[in-house]
């Protein structure tokens, strides 16, 4: 069990106030809040060690080299990755996605091949592999979900064919918290020859996730959603395919050698080894140091904690809002089967309406699309509001949340 | 002549099939621009002086005291130009 109150004392910006009343963040599928002690871990960087990593002999390089390769470590650790050769740090899931999509998908996929993604996926597991598609004539495929936004799993692996050369999917809905059955489909892609990418960017931070267990050749998540800064992320890949992957971006760090034939007027480049191949140009050190700190933070409340909070939080919820009249929520009923994500709308009200009320309340939750219009436009909703909880999160939150709602109804 | 821009930090489009243009005043001066539009426009109903639904000509949006509006079936951004400087000035 989480001890809520002690980590909400971690989290400053929880103390404040919005339009009159106490904060309610009920917006981390977005992104979450920051510790002190992350905020702390990336001023320490910047006051004491702050200097470029890499090929540098004086002291504050080394020191930011040892913070930086430690956090990879650190990274490899907290998924069970072979190594930290296998963690390459990017901007964020929508950057690791797009790696694998030009690095391995522009010199791997021709015309006629297939990659498979769902219809619940988040744009950014979507909107990569369409200009892939245009650019190398492959086609993207859709998996159908269920009326309750459930996975279609037979379908997903009855589009399955030799054409498919990889398939991608979202180990957690960011609009209804359903969790897939990714290793049945990492399994069925792999009997398949294809290979397998898992959007972590909803589960790495909310599950203890397992890579080896998972079997997935890729798993992309963020670390501005699990209490780190934004502009860090990670993309996991096995070693065996980030090494027969061409880079993604050219540029310094990512290179061995650049020698210069001066008789033909030629360059000879060879690639750094795993991960520098992938990461081009001066890195995000600092967002690494405080990525280091926010798994530390989260491995000492231990994820089995943190998925026990959210479950339990997600339990209590959905009875209440069932009660509201005018809520439907959205998404499986059996709380079992998902995360703490609840899309729901209110009868009369657009979902922006619904979140401007809830702001004037103090109450921070999200409207709208959420990056997942296929799966809106498969449910033919036009938008819908979504509450989403983390470690900080009570009961008493819920409690005035569901008040507020109440509220709302009358209007 | 009032100026739109003197009372609106940021106008945003919604995501999401409605189209709806969300209308952010600035901190310094919603309390004036929340007062100036609830003067010009009819009163439908309101929970605790938070939240008013108003209509106002052929418009009808909701005004949160938070400082923040939202209008509907606007057609672009002149038209919404317009409405606002009618409504505060």
């Amino acid at each position: 069990m989480l001890d809520v109150n002690k980590i909400r004392e971690d989290f400053p910006i929880l103390k404040r106030k919005v339009n009159d009343n106490p904060l309610i963040y009920f917006d981390n599928a977005a992104t979450t809040q920051k510790p002190i002690q992350v905020m702390d871990a990336v001023r320490d960087f910047y006051q004491n060690h702050n200097a470029a990593v890499h090929r540098a002999v004086h002291t504050l390089s080394q020191e930011a080299t040892d913070l930086y390769e430690s956090a990879h470590e650190e990274v490899a650790k907290f998924i069970n990755a072979r190594g930290s050769e296998e963690t390459v740090f990017v901007r964020g899931t929508t950057e690791a996605i797009n790696l694998v999509a030009y690095a391995w998908g522009l010199r791997n996929l021709k015309r006629g091949d297939e990659i498979l993604v769902s219809l619940m996926e988040h744009h950014s597991n979507i909107v990569p592999w369409e200009i892939i598609s245009e650019m190398t004539k492959a086609n993207v495929k859709f998996g159908e979900v269920n009326d309750d936004g459930s996975l279609n799993y037979e379908s997903l692996e009855n589009m399955m064919s030799k054409k498919t050369k990889i398939v991608c999917l979202s180990h957690v809905s960011n609009v209804t918290g359903i969790v897939n059955d990714v290793k049945r489909v990492v399994r069925a892609a792999h009997e398949n020859g294809s290979l397998a990418l898992i959007d972590g960017a909803q589960s790495v931070p909310h599950m203890p996730v397992d890579v080896k267990d998972l079997e997935a050749d890729f798993l992309a998540f963020s670390g501005h959603k699990m209490l780190a800064p934004t502009g860090i992320g990670v993309l996991y890949g096995k070693k065996e395919i980030l090494e027969k992957m061409e880079p993604f971006q050219g540029g310094g760090g990512m290179i061995r050698e650049v020698s210069f034939d001066m008789r033909k007027r030629q360059c000879s480049i060879s690639w750094n080894a795993l991960p520098g191949k992938f990461e081009a140009g001066t890195p995000n050190v600092g967002g690494a140091v405080g990525l280091m700190e926010a798994i530390r933070y989260l491995k000492r409340l231990g994820m089995k904690n943190v998925k026990a909070h959210e479950e339990t939080l997600t339990k209590y919820v959905m009875p209440l809002m069932k009660k509201v009249k005018k809520v439907t929520l959205f998404g499986p009923k059996d709380p079992y089967v998902k995360c703490g994500i609840m899309p729901f709308g209110i009868k009369g009200l657009s979902s922006h309406d619904v979140a401007l009320f809830l702001d004037s309340y103090g109450i921070m939750i999200r409207s709208g699309f959420h990056c997942a219009q296929p799966l809106h436009e498969f449910f033919k909703l036009n938008s819908t509001a979504r509450a989403s909880f983390y470690v900080y999160n009570t009961r008493e939150e819920v409690d005035r949340f569901i008040e507020v709602l109440e509220e709302i109804e009358q209007f | 002549m009032v100026s739109v821009e003197d009372y609106v930090a940021r106008t945003e489009g919604t995501c999401g099939k409605e189209q709806d243009v969300i209308v952010m005043f600035k901190f310094d001066r919603k309390d004036e621009a929340v007062k100036k539009i609830l003067a010009k426009a009819t009163l439908k109903k309101s929970i605790a002086g938070i939240i008013f639904e108003l209509t106002f000509g052929k418009y009808s949006f909701r005004l949160y005291g938070s400082g923040k509006a939202i209008f509907r079936d606007l057609q672009n951004k002149e038209e919404l130009n317009a409405l606002l400087s009618d409504l505060l000035s």
